[in-house]
């Protein structure tokens, strides 16, 4: 052990509180906690991505009813649930900017931004769940849907137990995404308070952009959620 | 270790060209929705799905131009598998009707 090696990093350590002994440098530190949130997004993605698999071959295996109830489904609420996570997600950079800049206030604003713009996501979604149980859309003993209806306004005949399978797929996977949203929002919520008390430096914002990188992932299962469930089976 | 790999964000004006151009994408997708494209209208939807998640992955993600490779060989891990899931699930169920 070279004492002068030993000094450079006492000094190192003294120089920024927030680096832990195991790390030789802020780098080193801050690319192994960008590994691990990486490995658990990808658990994520496998997670989704199971329910995804399951929602493309019932939609193969049930084609008239899986359309039939997607057309059920409010496009422009989705719509504006979509463009409300675009705009999340660039609050979520900018916060992630203004962490690199140290600029505390501006910081902690993008963060409320950003839970708001959460909170607006779940009241919509909330919203269109409202409908479903008003429609009788909701799977369990009051489930009712038993035909659609083409562009002439003919009556088709759908298979219910075959449509309640659709609006169980949607109800796990939407209800699986909103879970998703409400604890980015509380994660948020505890960002924005510390960011507030000054945990944050230009030096040291690993989480902030950690929570970023789970917030952008979350954006992006409802970016695939929103074709397969709402837009694709219109004209089928 | 140059200057430039300790700043990976970029400007303000270019996360906000990156929004815009996803809120574009939406608007696009949406429309096309309503256009009978036949066959064509989930290769269009999941089409621009991609491009928007390919812009935020890399743009607001920061996968272009992370200093450190193994999130990259990491995220393509997770794309690898996630196809093999997808891919070969779909390979079964949608040519289990051919002769």
């Amino acid at each position: 052990m070279h004492d002068s090696q030993a000094v450079t990093v006492m000094e190192h350590e003294a120089h920024n509180p927030a680096l832990v002994h195991q790390f030789s440098d802020e780098k080193q530190q801050k690319n192994a906690a960008s590994l691990g949130m990486w490995l658990f997004l990808v658990t994520e993605i496998m997670f989704f991505g199971g329910m995804f698999c399951a929602y493309l071959i019932y939609r193969l295996t049930y084609f008239n009813a899986f359309a039939a109830g997607s057309q059920q489904l409010n496009i422009w609420l989705g719509a504006t649930n979509t463009a409300v996570l675009i705009v999340s997600s660039v609050t979520v950079v900018l916060a992630v900017k203004a962490a690199e800049a140290g600029k505390r206030k501006l910081l902690v604003g993008y963060l409320v931004v950003t839970v708001l713009l959460g909170m607006t996501f779940l009241v919509i979604k909330g919203f269109e769940y409202k409908e479903k149980f008003e429609k009788h859309h909701v799977p369990g003993s009051t489930f009712n849907f038993t035909e659609k209806f083409d562009d002439n306004g003919k009556q088709i005949p759908v298979n219910s137990k075959e449509a309640e399978l659709f609006f169980s797929l949607y109800f796990v996977m939407t209800g699986m995404h909103a879970i998703h949203m409400i604890i980015g929002c509380v994660l948020f919520t505890g960002l924005a308070i510390l960011a507030w008390k000054g945990h944050y430096t230009s030096s040291y914002f690993t989480p902030i952009e950690n929570g970023g990188l789970y917030w952008h992932l979350v954006d992006i299962i409802w970016i695939y959620l929103f074709p397969l469930l709402y837009l694709i089976s219109r004209h089928s | 270790m140059s200057e430039h790999e300790e700043h990976t964000t970029h400007s303000q004006g270019f996360y906000l060209a990156i929004g815009i151009l996803l809120l574009i994408l939406t608007a696009t997708t949406v429309g096309a929705a309503f256009v009978n494209l036949g066959a064509f209208n989930p290769v269009v939807a999941l089409l621009i799905a991609t491009i928007k998640a390919t812009l935020v992955v890399l743009f607001f993600m920061h996968v272009k131009g992370a200093s450190e490779k193994l999130t990259g060989a990491v995220v393509a891990s997770g794309f690898f598998f996630l196809m093999i899931l997808l891919v070969l699930s779909l390979a079964d169920y949608l040519t289990r009707s051919l002769p």
